[in-house]
């Protein structure tokens, strides 16, 4: 018994394959529930405009990536505890995030949010308004002093609104559209709201090189309108100028 | 329709039911032997030994489950890096912690970063084993510590009267009679940790919750071949269905196996199957 445990912990410190340098893999972090941006597709792989912008920054950046997915609320706490090396999930660039992770320059422009209500007359203002825990719209309707409920996925603000536990929902106007189609309950409202500024990539403070690779991808990818067309072709957002 | 259920993420649905099964299938048998060892641990009598083992079991029993669960696999997982950082890189200048960051050189990551995703998955699965036989394990300990003492005073005295010594009234008097009284403890432990397998989802397994969720949630046309409006309803009446039969099957299983147990044992229930045999 005692032995059997030495050699156990023997086998987990000295455990290591053939080449182990830095970033030969690149851990690419998403959360898969979040179309067009980021999901699942029927064959069980990530798909959406951020895997192919990933895909595509990855081979300009000549890295090998590798995607991985992770529940929306820890997916901060394990990319800094080093689980993967980024965060490319539709997240927004805010101040409160950008204390404990860094961002690359954005990839989509800041857009506004929208609501998603039974009827069009729905009044937001003072009403029951459901978002997604830790996104800049729960942060929006918790600071106007509204009712916010929180939920773990996108998937169930969405239900919250169909069996009345909601008002409306709030979140980016794409994610909204997607999850509006084939379905004719439900109605968008004509308010919009100004937050956040622009989806960019998070990767660790300590990740200077990774961030500088990254960021000169999505340059080059603005400069040749690739990224534009990306955009256009999930309708995920506006373009760039 | 059977295009839809064959669909890559239906597979994945499928294989995490196995997930479920191997998890309880190795956990099992993992919790009862530190179950053993903490009782007879928490039993010895040298002192450091026993508060080892009385510690171990309040501590754990203490503890919020899901606290546990969440606190419990990131330290040991930073732990075990933290120690191959040490063997592996001594002289590595940087500090471990920068800010929010857990930084080991990249020789002492668990698994490698380059490692390929099955590998991380591997690793995260027997995380959540170890995490639940450490759980389990406490709970089992002191049912065992319990059924120990529960062996009747006079098997143990004619054992002695025998000159055994303590060692071998222990394996041959104790172990082989207390099972009979720690079994309707155990057998409601397997029940909670059959139940308990969906923390697996908390601690980022891609296990049957997961997929169900994924799964029943609706689906746009735009993004799939087979759209469907909410279905999780659907599908979580199958993990339920899948749950009941579960137990079900564990509770005919452990009814054998007690009146197994009973057989020849100085209990009233014992006693009753040798009269109904005369």
């Amino acid at each position: 018994m005692k032995y059997l445990a030495t050699a156990a912990v023997a086998a987990l410190l000295t455990a290591t394959t053939a080449m182990a340098d830095g970033h030969s893999v690149v851990r690419m972090g998403t959360e898969g529930a979040y179309a067009p941006w980021n999901f699942l597709n029927d064959a069980g792989e990530v798909d959406g405009f951020e895997r192919e912008l990933g895909d595509e920054l990855c081979a300009r950046a000549e890295l090998t990536c590798e995607w991985v997915t992770n529940e929306w609320d820890s997916i901060i706490p394990n990319l800094v505890s080093g689980n993967y090396d980024t965060i490319i999930a539709g997240m927004s660039i805010t101040d409160e995030r950008d204390e404990v992770i860094d961002f690359t320059q954005a990839y989509t422009p800041a857009d506004p949010s929208s609501y998603l209500a039974l009827s069009a007359d729905t009044e937001v203002e003072g009403g029951v308004i459901a978002a997604q825990t830790g996104t800049i719209q729960a942060a929006f309707i918790a600071e106007q002093g509204w009712t916010v409920v929180e939920f773990a996925t996108p998937e169930e603000t969405i239900a919250a609104v169909r069996n009345g536990e909601a008002d409306a929902v709030l979140a980016d106007k794409s994610f909204l559209l997607g999850a509006m189609d084939g379905s004719d309950e439900l109605v968008m409202l004509e308010r919009e709201e100004s937050i956040g500024g622009g989806v960019g990539m998070g990767v660790r403070e300590s990740d200077a090189d990774l961030k500088a690779a990254f960021d000169a991808a999505i340059t080059s990818m603005k400069e040749d309108g690739s990224l534009n067309a990306l955009i256009v072709k999930w309708e995920v957002a506006s373009t760039f100028e | 329709m059977s295009c839809y259920l064959t669909t890559g993420k239906h597979m994945g649905f499928y294989w995490s039911f196995l997930t479920v099964l191997s998890l309880l299938a190795i956990t099992a048998p993992l919790s009862l032997s530190f179950g053993f060892g903490g009782a007879v641990a928490a039993r010895s009598r040298i002192a450091p030994l026993a508060w080892f083992g009385k510690g171990y079991i309040a501590i754990v029993r203490g503890v919020p489950d899901i606290a546990f669960f969440l606190f419990f696999v990131i330290a040991l997982d930073q732990g075990i890096e933290y120690l191959r950082h040490q063997v592996l890189c001594p002289d590595w200048p940087d500090a471990i912690r920068q800010g929010n960051d857990f930084l080991v050189c990249p020789e002492a990551k668990m698994p490698l970063g380059n490692a390929p995703q099955w590998l991380h998955e591997t690793y995260g699965f027997f995380l959540a084993v170890f995490t639940f036989a450490i759980v389990f394990g406490a709970f089992a300990a002191n049912v065992l510590f319990g059924a120990m003492r529960a062996v009747p005073k006079a098997q143990l005295e004619t054992a002695e009267a025998y000159g055994m010594t303590r060692r071998q009234t222990f394996w041959r008097i104790i172990v082989p009679q207390m099972w009979v009284y720690a079994l309707p403890g155990l057998g409601n432990l397997w029940m909670v940790l059959i139940k308990a397998t969906p923390l697996l989802f908390l601690l980022g397994v891609e296990d049957v919750v997961y997929w169900a969720r994924e799964l029943g949630g609706t689906k746009t046309p735009r993004f799939t071949d087979y759209p469907h409006g909410d279905w999780r309803m659907w599908y979580f009446l199958v993990l339920l269905i899948f749950y009941l039969a579960f137990t079900r099957v564990s509770e005919i299983v452990l009814d054998r196996l007690m009146r197994r147990l009973t057989r020849g044992q100085a209990t009233a229930a014992g006693e009753a199957q040798r009269k109904a045999a005369a």
